[in-house]
């Protein structure tokens, strides 16, 4: 089975819309959608049946028990995240979940165990089995553990799916841990980018994340007709880093009607839609060793 | 005042509209929380630059002294300390500076160095004093940085505008702390919507008074504008899609100050978040 | 001497873990004695740093060498400095990977990846 995954960088390109339509094209018997912190996949690729949900532990964190607590302030001092309140009147101690790091010096310097790491709920996992397997997650808000999640996203997928081709993965915007997750185990990267001054600077960004990991690169250019210059800036960046191109999408109108309305750009006839299937033939084609 | 522009979606216009609402604004200050992939900075091209280097402390062994206890191994959460054939290795790369191994080591064998994981970039664009956060590539958080973002944000002097990151986590939630007024920026696609949910729980949980701008608006239904509706967000302005907008933008240029007529635009928007802000304060006052 | 595979199910049949870090079980082999040992790998749920604490497993087995298909920088950090070889698995079964390290037809592993620089969060 090889894995495709979907990347930006910047936010707001077309990942989803763009995976969304592989998925479809592709009839991917397994796909997933990495963005833990805002997923949106779910939203286009609807599923008829409940899915399997279950609780994700994060970082621990800790919970100060006020009756034990002799308000010595030993904790607030040494919390290197400047995670811990004094409260009102200084003696209402608490602690702020979302600042918290559980790295457990709280706890441990608390001379009367005033202080205890509980495992929290970072998020829940949520797994649909229909014709498709489709993993996904929904991260907590506040919560740090982007990461690890998305890791137990694509391990759900995994340990489920018995004979699928291809997984298509849809990831998420920025280069931080939860990319850096979702490049593991990815055959492919497909860069989906736009013809805007940001967008060539977050793409060279993840360019440079994605090549330590030395998965093949490609590159797409969405709403691409928004500014040709850019474009072509792009093109001959990829010329001269010898990174394939997969291809070009014009901005679409039709594609937010369709996106509005549920369905991906490959399933109404539009502009953007037939571009896709281009760019999905070329991706294939690089994915497979041709390209 | 201090205004945070955020959306729980990338690419919906956060840096179109933080930009330029700092560049209509007589003497400003902006902050690019945005440290993965800051942005603003591409449009203001500010000059009299001046860097900071941003660190985290990270412990440092004197094998010397080390006695091989493995406490400090043990007590870490984050499998930073391992120790080996009598040495203790180090893992700065999934260190979190709690500084608990330092604290507890017997022999007091642990010190502290610092390592560099990003910058804070200052400069001028005219009369915007920009300042943008960087992590480095590699780095897994950006909140050091954000914290020391956030300094330059003192309460009650010039009007700040905050770039925020997208999302809403710890980042964000940073980045939004030290906010009088939270501006939600929404785009009408679905996507846009269960994004805007995710930014509007955040600026509830932190009790921020916000209103919402609705950007690349089309014709036809907007269910951005239905899901502010059901949910009482007040929308602020709305700024029509727009091909010329999204030109100037992709050239990382600033609208207001290319055309009179996107200045009016948001020149009457920084109006009314003044205005909006005053009121919130107002309500304040009266709590 | 003593060998370490990573392991999903607790069966010499069963195949190899893709991950180092968070497989679920380690085998423990020893080559001379022919006998084998499954341990719980507690790195599997750590947040972050899973390769760095399960090669600290595998140092304190005593093992001198670790079949694995894949291991990240910070874990082979570790391995490199207690001596332990590092070679690369075949696919299939754990028996299968054991009795072709044996005829010593299993290679060095030659390509490290970088760490995921997995703060698990934040």
């Amino acid at each position: 089975m090889q894995q495709l995954l979907i990347l930006s960088g910047k936010g707001g390109t077309g990942k989803t819309t763009i995976a969304s339509a592989f998925i479809k094209l592709s009839n991917a018997k397994a796909y997933a959608d990495c963005d833990v912190d805002a997923p949106n996949l779910h939203l286009i690729m609807s599923q008829s049946d409940e899915p399997k949900r279950s609780n994700y532990y994060g970082l621990s964190k800790a919970k100060i028990d006020l009756y034990v607590c002799i308000r010595c302030d030993l904790c607030r001092q040494n919390c290197r995240f400047e995670a811990i309140d004094s409260g009102a009147g200084g003696i209402m101690y608490e602690v702020y979940h979302y600042a918290c790091e559980g790295c457990g010096v709280c706890e441990a310097i608390c001379p009367v165990g005033a202080i205890k790491l509980i495992p929290a709920i970072a998020g829940e996992l949520i797994l649909y089995r229909g014709d498709a397997v489709f993993s996904t997650a929904q991260l907590k808000m506040g919560s740090g553990t982007s990461g690890l999640l998305v890791t137990e996203v694509k391990k759900q997928m995994t340990s489920v799916i018995n004979d699928a081709d291809i997984a298509i993965i849809d990831g998420s915007p920025g280069l931080g841990c939860p990319v850096i997750a979702s490049l593991n185990g990815a055959d492919m990267v497909l860069i989906v980018t736009e013809p805007s001054v940001s967008g060539i600077s977050d793409m060279k960004r993840i360019i440079k994340t994605a090549a330590q990991f030395q998965t093949k690169i490609a590159v797409c250019i969405n709403k691409y007709d928004t500014n040709i210059k850019n474009t072509e800036i792009i093109e001959s960046f990829c010329e001269f880093r010898q990174l394939p191109l997969a291809g070009r999408i014009p901005f679409d109108p039709e594609a937010v009607t369709a996106i509005n309305t549920g369905q991906s750009i490959v399933e109404v006839d539009c502009l953007s839609g037939q571009a896709a299937r281009e760019v999905f033939d070329r991706t294939m084609q690089i994915l497979v060793g041709n390209g | 005042m201090r205004i945070a522009v955020l959306s729980g979606k990338g690419g919906t216009g956060k840096t179109l509209i933080s930009v330029n609402l700092a560049a209509v604004s007589k003497e400003a200050i902006y902050i690019d929380c945005d440290v993965e992939e800051p942005n603003g900075h591409l449009f203001f091209k500010p000059e009299n630059l001046a860097a900071e280097y941003i660190s985290v402390k990270i412990p440092l062994v004197d094998n010397e002294l080390c006695n091989g206890c493995r406490i400090c191994a043990v007590f870490c959460q984050y499998n930073a300390l391992a120790y080996i054939n009598q040495k203790l290795l180090i893992f700065d790369d999934v260190c979190h500076s709690c500084g608990g191994c330092v604290l507890f080591c017997p022999e007091k064998a642990l010190a502290e160095k610092e390592k560099n994981i990003g910058i804070v970039q200052s400069g001028t664009s005219g009369l915007v004093h920009v300042i943008t956060g960087i992590l480095d590539t590699g780095e897994a958080s950006g909140v050091p940085i954000i914290k020391k973002l956030m300094q330059n944000a003192p309460a009650g002097q010039e009007d700040v505008f905050i770039d925020c990151p997208p999302g809403s986590d710890c980042i964000v939630m940073e980045s939004i702390k030290d906010a009088d007024y939270c501006v939600l920026v929404a785009e009408p696609t679905l996507f846009g919507v269960h994004n805007l949910k995710m930014v509007h729980d955040l600026v509830r949980l932190f009790r921020k008074p916000h209103g919402a701008v609705l950007n690349k608006c089309l014709e036809g239904y907007d269910p951005a504008a239905q899901y502010c509706e059901d949910h009482g967000i007040r929308i602020i302005g709305r700024i029509p899609f727009d091909h010329d907008l999204g030109t100037l933008n992709s050239n990382a240029l600033i609208a207001a100050r290319e055309n009179g007529k996107y200045r009016e635009v948001f020149t009457s928007l920084l109006q009314k978040v003044r205005e909006e802000v005053q009121d919130a304060a107002a309500i304040d006052f009266k709590r | 001497m003593k060998i370490v595979l990573p392991a999903n199910e607790r069966s010499m049949e069963k195949g190899i873990s893709v991950s180092f870090g968070r497989a679920p079980y380690f085998l423990v082999y020893d080559t001379d004695t022919q006998e084998g040992v499954f341990i719980e790998n507690n790195a599997a749920k750590s947040q972050g740093g899973a390769g760095i604490k399960a090669a600290q497993t595998v140092v304190d087995t005593g093992a001198k060498a670790l079949l694995t298909p894949r291991c990240g920088e910070n874990a082979a950090d570790v391995l490199k400095a207690a001596n332990i070889e590092i070679y690369q698995s075949i696919n299939g079964s754990l028996e299968n990977n054991i009795s072709t390290f044996n005829k010593g037809e299993l290679k060095i592993l030659s390509e490290i990846h970088a760490g995921f620089h997995g703060k698990g969060g934040e």
